[in-house]
């Protein structure tokens, strides 16, 4: 009997074992607000104690089975019904029956495939989280407990520079340079733009970073498109010869790695926008996709990862491509 | 442990030849209206401006140029724009209909200060049409610039550089 606040309730309260020791990372909710969040990796045991604490001492707790589930699921805004879950492991803590005091359950998820990093934006979250669940005929009690993950990678192996001829015929040329495809999220955008020909009155240039988000299949795909970040290199009018230095610190803008096709739900993709303005408030633009990653926090050194990175420098340029500079006419 | 600090050096560009550096801008482009007069009597009377063109770029048959023009030359230019080129084409200053009906304390059009107004407006907009790159490739353009009279029977066709 659980009406008119007679019958037998009882608090969850889910603990993790590591609780002192795991770190904690900011994660931005729906709503906008930061919140700190015990932050796992992929493959590592999640483990810890459910505390059943009963509201009225001494009167028993009827109950279906008290059980606790560990999920990972992508929620779609605009179908919000339905969670597709991709990673789900359930573990029995009690079979039906009748608690007469308060208890505690141990549980254990060992080295749980954890594929995805954790995600929330603009028309999609993705999200893990540790469900513990009291049964009853009428209403379940259930306690949640959010998590964080982060997907690491490793140095790529690969890792061309960017470099492109663009143009509007006999109006603009420019060759830019980025020295990277694949940035990590702490990486520092170095790269150039060489102005080949002049003829248009430019005012200013800047590098905007976008972030969009694909939702959707088929027909049905939405991109959402933000500009996390806008960045003045030039101000005043270039000529024939010069060349423009780039250097975009990007520990100093909150993104995320790049994400494709996860789970066949959503996409994040990161983007360059090189935007030239000229008088006329004109706009000539290259957009040109690069490749986050989140790096570990612990660095291996090692020989080779030293020499990886000295031939990183100045690394040499793929053959330039002829491409074309799309100009908003205003 | 620290992490590896990040290669920020400068990538290598060849250096500016002077020539480059401090001769010309390849993209010097001044359009002047001035010198308005008003042509006529009575009432089939007309102001005209001189349109005055200085400039470097290739695609201009010539380097420099002067001819006269009067609004409707202009609102004409702009109805072509809007049709044979994307441009979004920016607005003329306005047709002052207002000005043109009898018994006003002043001159009408052919008031000073109207006229100063109206030429400002027009070398607004001359400036930030002809810097265009999509509308320097129409032929209403170049014919309005530089040809000695606007044939309004003219073939609308794209210039093609050499």
């Amino acid at each position: 009997m659980s009406f008119f606040g007679f019958g037998q309730s009882a608090d969850i309260d889910i603990v993790l074992n590591d609780a002192e020791t795991r770190k904690k990372a900011e994660h931005k909710s729906e709503d906008g607000r930061k919140d700190k969040y015990f932050l796992f990796y992929d493959g590592e045991t999640v483990s810890g104690k459910v505390n059943v604490t009963l509201k009225y001492p001494g009167k028993r707790l009827e109950h279906n089975g008290i059980k606790i589930e560990f999920i990972g699921q992508i929620e779609l805004y605009y179908d919000r019904g339905n969670h597709h879950e991709f990673v789900s492991l359930v573990k029995d803590l009690a079979r039906p029956g009748e608690l007469t005091q308060s208890q505690t359950f141990d549980f254990e998820f060992t080295h749980v495939e954890k594929p995805y990093e954790s995600y929330t934006g603009q028309n999609v979250k993705l999200r893990y989280f540790l469900r513990a669940t009291v049964g009853r005929r009428l209403n379940d009690i259930s306690k949640e407990l959010d998590i964080v993950v982060h997907t690491l990678s490793t140095y790529p192996e690969l890792n061309s520079s960017i470099k492109m001829e663009v143009g509007i015929e006999d109006c603009l040329h420019i060759e830019f340079e980025y020295n990277k495809s694949k940035y990590h999220l702490k990486d520092v955008i170095v790269g150039k733009i060489y102005f080949l020909l002049v003829r248009i009155k430019i005012k200013h240039m800047e590098i905007d970073i976008i972030k969009r988000e694909t939702t959707g299949t088929g027909p049905n795909v939405y991109h959402e498109n933000d500009t996390i970040a806008k960045y003045e290199i030039m101000d005043g009018a270039p000529v024939r010869g010069e060349s423009i230095p780039i250097r975009l610190f990007l520990a100093g803008y909150e993104m995320t790695p790049t994400m494709r096709d996860i789970n066949k739900k959503f996409s994040v993709r990161y983007y360059l926008n090189l935007v030239l303005i000229d008088e006329e408030e004109r706009r000539y633009f290259k957009q040109q996709e690069i490749t986050l990653w989140r790096k570990g926090d612990i660095v291996r050194k090692s020989m080779s990862h030293q020499a990886a990175i000295a031939s990183q420098r100045f690394e040499g340029s793929s053959n330039p491509e002829r491409s074309q500079l799309s100009a908003k006419s205003e | 442990m620290a992490d590896t600090i990040a290669d920020t050096r400068r990538l290598f560009s060849k250096p500016q030849n002077l020539n480059d550096a401090y001769g010309p801008p390849s993209n010097f482009l001044e359009i002047d209206v001035s010198n308005p007069e008003t042509i006529g009597v009575g009432r089939g009377r007309y102001t005209t401006y001189e349109v005055r063109l200085k400039t470097n770029l290739p695609i201009f048959k010539l380097k420099e140029s002067s001819v006269r023009r009067r609004y409707s030359d202009f609102e004409w230019l702009r109805a072509e724009l809007e049709r044979e080129s994307k441009v979004v084409v920016p607005p003329l200053p306005g047709k002052a209909l207002f000005r043109q009906l009898p018994f006003r304390g002043d001159d009408g059009i052919f008031d000073d200060s109207f006229i100063e107004e109206r030429r400002q407006g027009l070398e607004q907009f001359l400036n930030k049409v002809a810097g265009h790159p999509l509308a320097q490739n129409e032929r209403c353009l170049h014919m309005f610039l530089q040809d000695e009279s606007v044939d309004k029977s003219y073939t609308p066709s794209k210039i093609r550089q050499a």
